[in-house]
């Protein structure tokens, strides 16, 4: 049997596949941004939220000032909030500093690893703390790859960097789809999110087609039962 | 931008990030939630995901485009079925972007 930060790393490995790619584009996007390796390396440590990073980049590059980029940072990540909420059944028992460490470290993808293995209740902490750092370590590593990369590379269209992201949220909603009705809440959400971003929720968009869609569902369920 | 306008601004979007994170965990772990709350989290990953997902595949500046010309869409499919096949994250990304790459090179 491995020992369980070795277990934690292996069942990590797919959010690695994953990040390193992404990762990378937001290396070489954030270098085209004009952001120094410093500050893009510290956005990767202290911020850690990749569609988040992404969309920062971008509002760096158009002049957005402060303000503008840490509330859309806020709103892009509020979801952050249904993912702690979700977990923190599972998380029963933990001290309050252990449980600070974990939300450091909680984003789409480990929240999406954690939501499946955190069912087996005998998983330890060192295991879901090694999943979690091997994750990040792989984050900061694709980073650095795409400021070493960026400054190579004078055009990224050819490479397609800008469809790492959408196609790792295609696995990870892949994954968490288990049944026909999370399929339909999946739909609803998805078909929700393109008409408030149509009508000007400006990034508010993708918490509001959340709610709205999960809840729905629960209604449907709440009424179906009378 | 200046280099220190520059940290702040990381240091919010920290800040704000974290926190949301955060609260919830805390105030609630070890806590029986309703069984209501519990259903309805269960529905958040996947309607998260894919409210992030389809907008960035269905729009093109800012406008729907469910029509040949976005690559994006095209390219949604052989992602989705490298997804249901290898259930995992290494390779429907490369897939999806190999789809894009060959696309952008024929147009």
């Amino acid at each position: 049997m491995l020992p369980s930060w070795l277990n934690g790393m292996v069942q990590a490995l797919p959010i690695v596949l994953g990040y390193v790619p992404v990762g990378f584009a937001f290396g070489v996007l954030a270098q085209k941004a004009g952001l120094s390796m410093a500050m893009t390396l510290l956005m990767s440590v202290i911020v850690f939220a990749g569609s988040a990073q992404l969309i920062a980049v971008g509002l760096f590059s158009a002049g957005m000032d402060p303000i503008s980029i840490i509330l859309t940072t806020f709103v892009v990540n509020l979801r952050h909030m249904l993912f702690s909420a979700a977990l923190s059944p599972q998380l029963a028992g933990w001290r309050k500093p252990e449980l600070a460490g974990f939300a450091a470290e909680l984003t789409d993808e480990t929240f999406a690893l954690h939501s499946t293995r955190l069912i087996h209740l005998h998983a330890k902490k060192s295991e879901t703390f090694a999943v979690n750092i091997t994750a990040q370590i792989a984050w900061i590593f694709g980073s650095w790859l795409g400021i070493v990369g960026g400054r190579l590379i004078a055009e990224i269209e050819p490479f397609a960097l800008d469809y790492a992201l959408p196609a790792m949220f295609i696995a990870l909603l892949v994954m968490q789809i288990k049944n026909h009705t999370q399929g339909w809440v999946a739909i609803l959400a998805g078909v929700l999110s393109v008409v408030f971003y149509l009508v000007g929720f400006n990034q508010w968009h993708v918490i509001f087609a959340t709610v709205v869609g999960a809840s729905f569902r629960v209604f449907l369920e709440q009424w179906m039962k009378k | 931008m200046d280099e220190k306008i520059i940290l702040l601004t990381i240091l919010g979007m920290a800040v704000v990030t974290y926190l949301p994170r955060l609260f919830p965990l805390l105030a609630l772990s070890g806590k029986k939630l309703p069984d209501l709350i519990v259903s309805w989290l269960n529905y958040v990953p996947a309607a998260v995901l894919a409210a992030m997902l389809l907008p960035g595949i269905i729009l093109s500046d800012g406008e729907i485009a469910i029509n040949a010309e976005n690559l994006f869409l095209w390219a949604a499919l052989p992602t989705f079925g490298a997804a249901i096949i290898t259930k995992n994250l290494f390779v429907p990304v490369i897939v999806g972007m190999l789809v894009v790459i060959i696309g952008r090179m024929l147009v």
